[in-house]
Order: structure tokens, then C-alpha cells, then sequence
């Protein structure tokens, strides 16, 4: 911060060494309070703002369906909710994943995101590949990139079979980094 | 005071190029006044703000007008920034004295440019959900802080009830915050500097006398901002709300699309016109480029305009003196224009709606011609192919492929695939490659 400016409070008449030292005085308190104030106003807002880079998510699984109700071979996509959804989330709230029951108990789940930019990725039984409908990715039966501009594989979502169920893990978006 | 300020003196040829800048101004007060009247309505949370928006869609009066000018109040400000910042760059009018002018100007374009985005966003639809994404997969590119960043947009870990209310947030209040206040200083630069005189071929500037010239100008020929100059303002400020108003009225705002619903697969996100050169962008970088460009491509170009005048600040303004200037401005509009209607027919988009072929374009009812027509759609080829103008336009048009591929290119291409082709070796058995391929070898215009 700026030195309280000498020259200009001389217009108002010579001040004496004591005015000058009471003004400097003067000037540091009602900084140092202000900073005080600022402090006591935005260091909530900033935690307020700022928590979701530190809110950790505890996933939970999500059950989607009765094993049996799923065949083998098949990819479907199945809906389920977030791990831990506001609750004005409504619609918002929901995920989705591309479910493949590959033999009697083991299933896939791919991520519907799209590893380019995360546009929703859609099945095609009879040609047995994901193609992304926003700028032309194509993804093989296995996720791998069959063609256009994602640079890696489709996101796999743990999932399980436990009690006749089918249950997925909820996760996060799947975010590409560099 | 205002009637001084009002009164002030400005070049007397400033005419009708000078309208620009008080027309985006004029669009961000119309957007101010529906913004808040919408506010009115609006329910700025995930489960409600589609519901909110259908109701004043459907149901509030004037609400689906509202919406309208709103929708091309804000296409209107983001052509006017456009075009004003054009124009300031032609006429060399960011040089001495009015640098910062020129710098504060940027950041309206950008902070015009979040109000876009975000504007989107509250629509509160499918197409929100998937630009929210598309944005936070786009931050995430960052080095080091893209995890925090795509966090921070998506307001967690996924699209949710975090996600709407900052967005809000970020739309109504900050954004405007930042606008109010850098319209302010804009304008005060203005008034300080004074409206830089229509530039004359080899008028230089020079920054040690620029501003004495400009003083002895604005005393000896100057006249009044209000009404000599400024009517001009009025009249093409009220001619744009008259088309804005008509177009709300004829055409209204962009349809609702469906719900919010992140697990709803079949969706085709789309940006509003104003970025849909940049959703081109994005998918026709060169594989590879687009980890670098995603965050340094928006970065760059950002501080190339924010710094112009601090490496031509001086010197010639006129326009017919300064070929690249007019180059640059060219090449810029032809490059977007042609970015945007790749971006509208968005040819490298499968068609998801692509139906079998006719019987009267395959030629056949039975045997491996018919079989190969069949497989050619259920495959997916016909998503990416044209045949007789069905299909997508992905990969080339193969109405006549078998004019130019062998029939043993057709097999070597089809199992290999391409760099924006799927392999198809491990897809099809032996019998079903035999019956595409004789399917193929019908299609030709050339008789042999």
C-alpha cells in the first residue's frame, strides 16, 4: 500500500512532526483494519467458492439391474444415480453407463464420455461399435479409439454382481488430462 | 456534469462507422433489462430451471418474446463486439493514446463471450448438460490445474445440483459485475483520450505530438457528442432493437431440448451460432495438435489482441495504408465463416439417422447385393457414407465407388480400416465381407 502522501497534506498548512507521525499512524490502523475486514468477509466466501476442489466424493455402487435380466453378449445402457446427489439435483442427478454381460457373471461398464470431450458415445449393436455423436469418434466392441479424435479408450466403470445383482460403481466424470 | 460530458467535443467526420461500440452497449442494456425480467421467473436450480423455462416458453406473458430478445440481444452484442473491434483495428484507432481503450476492450469481448457460454447453460436442457462437459473435458486439457478447473466448472464430480446454481451465479451476477465496471472504464478512456479522429493516409502518429494535435483538431473543428454525433448512436441503436424485436417475435428463442438428463444417450450437442466455428475447430484439429491447442490455441490468442498495441502503437492508420490489417480482418471473417458452415452441416458427425437403403437404389431383392445392402447399413458404413444421398458424410461418398476401387482394394480397405475409419476385419465373417463388397462393385455410374 501506498506511503500516506506527505507532500500533498503540506498543502494544508506545514505540519509538525508530531501531526506527520500521527497521520502515518492514522493511515497503517485504518489499512490494517480494512485488511481485517476484507479478511473476516472473504476468506468464507473463497472456502464457500472454492470447496469442490476439495470435496472428495465417496462413491457408492448402484445397483442396475437383475443379473438375468441382462444378455449375454448384449451392451445396454443402464441408469443409475450419483453417489451423492443435492437434493435439487432432479434429472441432473443421473448417470448412465454402457453395460455388457460378456458371459455367465462377468460384466463391462463403459463409460458413455467420449475421451475426446465427453460428448454421450452410443451403441450400434449390429456394427459393434460406440461412435460419439459431437465430432466423429468411433470406439471399438472393446472401447478402444476405432477412428476420429479421442485419444485414448472409453472409461471403464468397476461393476460387480453381488446377491443376483448387477451393481456399477459410481464415478466421477471421466476428465482427460494431457 | 452530464450535460458537459454529454456535450463533449468530438471529431466532426466521426459518421455512421463510429455506431459500433454504443451498439454493443445498447445490446448489453437490452440484455440487462430481459436478463432481469427473466430473473423474474427463472429458477436457477438443476431440477427446476427447465421446468422454469418451459413456463415462461409456453405459458408467461410475453415470456416467450422475453426469451427472443434475450436470445438475439445477446447475438446482436456479440456481433457488435465483433464488428466494433474490427472497425477500431482498421481505423488504427487502438494506437496512441488509446492503448488501454483497446485492452479494456478485449476483456469485454471475452467477458461477452462467458455471458454467451454461460447464457447457454441456464437454457437448462440436454444440450446445457453436454456443453457443461464438453467445457470441463476442454478445461481439464490444462497442465497441472485441469483437474481442478474442470472440478470447479462441472461443480464436482459430475453435471449435478452444484452445477446450474454457479453457473447462475456466473451469468447474472459476476459477469455483469465485471462488465459494468470495465464498460466504465472503457468509456471514461474514452471520454479522456477523446474519439480518435477518422484516420487520413499518412497522417502518422507520433506519440510526442499526437495529443497536442489532436487538442488543436477537437478546439478548432470539433462540435458536441450530443445531438451532432450522438443521434447517429440513437438512431442505429433503435433500428437494431427493431430487428431484434422482429426477429424474437417471428422466429423466438432457441427450442427447448429435452430434459437435463445426463443418462439420456441419444443426444447431438450443439453450440449456439456464436461458437459453432469453434466446435468445428475442435473437430477438425489434426489429430494429436489438439492437446496443445484446447488450452494454449484460446490462451494465444487471447494475449496476441491484448497486447497489439504494444507492438504497433504508432505510425500510419489508415486502413489503405496498412494492407495486412485489412488482410488479417479478412482472412479472420473468412475463416470463421467457412469454420461455421462446416460446423452446421458438421459432416464428420455419423447420421444417426440414416435408414436402409431403398430397394430401388441396391437393385436387388435376394442374393449377396442384397445381403451386402443390408450389412452396409447394419454396419454402420452407411453412417459415415453416402450412397444416392443417404447416409453420412463422414468418410467419401461411395455412389460410385466401384468406378475407382477394385474389388480386392475394397476388402484390403474395409478390413484395415483408416485413420477415421474402423477396421471392420475382426466385424464381418468371410461370407458377410464377400456379400458388402459384391454389394459395392454394383456401384458405379461408368458404364464398363
Amino acid at each position: 500500500m501506498n506511503e500516506p502522501n506527505t507532500e500533498q497534506s503540506s498543502s494544508c498548512g506545514p505540519a509538525s512532526p508530531a501531526e506527520l507521525s500521527r497521520r502515518r499512524f492514522l493511515a497503517r490502523l485504518s489499512l490494517a483494519a480494512g485488511g481485517v475486514g476484507a479478511l473476516i468477509v472473504m476468506l468464507p466466501v473463497a472456502g464457500f467458492i472454492l470447496a469442490p476442489f476439495f470435496k472428495r466424493t465417496h462413491e457408492v455402487w448402484r445397483t442396475v439391474g437383475k443379473v438375468d435380466s441382462f444378455k449375454i453378449g448384449e451392451t445396454t445402457a443402464v441408469q443409475y444415480e450419483d453417489a451423492s446427489p443435492l437434493p435439487w439435483a432432479g434429472v441432473t442427478a443421473r448417470s448412465a453407463a454402457w453395460l455388457r454381460r460378456v458371459n455367465t457373471d462377468t460384466f463391462i461398464a463403459f463409460s458413455i464420455n467420449c475421451t475426446h470431450l465427453g460428448c454421450p458415445v452410443r451403441w450400434l449393436a449390429e456394427a459393434n461399435l460406440f461412435m460419439c455423436p459431437c465430432h466423429g469418434g468411433v470406439y471399438y466392441e472393446d472401447g478402444t479409439v476405432a477412428a476420429g479424435p479421442p485419444p485414448l479408450p472409453l472409461r471403464r466403470y468397476p461393476v460387480r454382481v453381488k446377491n443376483g445383482d448387477v451393481e456399477i460403481q459410481t464415478a466421477p466424470i471421466p476428465i482427460i488430462k494431457n | 456534469m452530464i450535460s458537459r460530458t454529454a456535450r463533449h467535443l468530438v471529431p466532426p467526420d466521426a459518421k455512421w462507422w463510429y455506431v459500433l461500440g454504443s451498439a454493443t452497449l445498447c445490446a448489453f442494456m437490452i440484455q440487462v433489462i430481459t436478463g432481469v425480467a427473466l430473473a423474474f421467473s427463472y429458477i436457477p436450480s438443476a431440477s427446476e430451471a427447465y421446468s422454469t423455462l418451459r413456463f415462461i416458453n409456453e405459458q408467461a406473458p410475453f415470456g416467450h418474446f422475453l426469451r427472443g430478445l434475450h436470445y438475439y440481444g445477446a447475438s446482436a452484442m456479440v456481433l457488435m463486439v465483433g464488428l466494433h473491434m474490427a472497425q477500431v483495428f482498421l481505423a488504427g484507432s487502438y494506437k496512441f493514446p488509446r492503448e488501454l481503450n483497446w485492452a479494456t476492450g478485449v476483456l469485454l469481448l471475452g467477458f461477452t463471450l462467458v455471458m454467451g457460454f454461460t447464457g447457454q447453460l441456464l437454457r437448462g436442457d440436454q444440450n446445457a448438460v453436454w456443453t457443461v462437459v464438453v467445457a470441463a473435458e476442454q478445461a481439464g486439457r490444462t497442465p497441472f490445474i485441469g483437474q481442478w478447473l474442470a472440478h470447479f466448472i462441472l461443480g464436482g464430480d459430475t453435471v449435478g445440483g452444484a452445477t446450474f446454481t454457479r453457473f447462475f451465479a456466473i451469468h447474472v451476477f459476476i459477469m455483469p459485475g465485471f462488465i459494468f465496471a470495465f464498460v466504465g472504464l472503457h468509456l471514461w478512456l474514452v471520454l479522456r483520450h477523446g474519439i480518435s479522429e477518422p484516420p487520413k493516409p499518412g497522417k502518422l502518429v507520433d506519440p510526442k505530438t499526437y495529443r497536442q494535435e489532436y487538442k488543436v483538431l477537437i478546439e478548432t473543428k470539433g462540435e458536441p457528442f450530443w445531438p451532432d454525433s450522438a443521434w447517429r448512436d440513437v438512431l442505429f441503436c433503435v433500428a437494431m432493437i427493431v430487428v431484434i424485436a422482429a426477429l424474437a417475435f417471428l422466429s423466438g428463442a432457441p427450442q427447448l431440448g429435452k430434459p437435463p438428463d445426463p443418462s439420456i444417450t441419444t443426444a447431438s450437442p450443439r453450440p449456439d451460432w456464436y461458437f459453432m466455428w469453434y466446435f468445428a475447430v475442435l473437430a477438425l484439429l489434426p489429430h494429436g495438435t489438439e492437446q496443445y491447442f484446447l488450452v494454449f490455441g484460446p490462451l494465444l490468442a487471447g494475449i496476441v489482441l491484448i497486447t497489439l498495441p504494444l507492438f504497433s502503437n504508432r505510425g500510419e492508420r489508415s486502413p489503405w495504408r496498412r494492407p495486412w490489417a485489412i488482410a488479417i480482418v479478412l482472412m479472420t471473417v473468412l475463416m470463421i465463416a467457412t469454420l461455421w458452415v462446416e460446423g452446421v452441416k458438421s459432416p464428420w458427425s455419423p447420421n444417426f439417422k440414416a435408414q436402409p437403403l431403398s430397394t430401388s437404389v441396391v437393385g436387388a431383392t435376394n442374393g449377396a447385393v442384397f445381403l451386402g445392402a443390408q450389412l452396409f447399413h447394419d454396419k454402420g458404413c452407411l453412417n459415415c457414407h453416402l450412397i444416392a444421398d443417404d447416409g453420412g458424410r463422414r468418410g467419401p461418398d461411395l455412389t460410385a465407388v466401384a468406378d475407382r476401387l477394385s474389388k480386392n482394394q475394397m476388402i484390403l480397405r474395409i478390413a484395415n480400416g483408416a485413420v477415421n475409419m474402423p477396421a471392420y476385419a475382426a466385424n464381418l465373417t468371410p461370407a458377410q465381407m464377400d456379400a458388402l463388397v459384391a454389394f459395392l462393385q454394383t456401384r458405379k455410374i461408368q458404364q464398363p
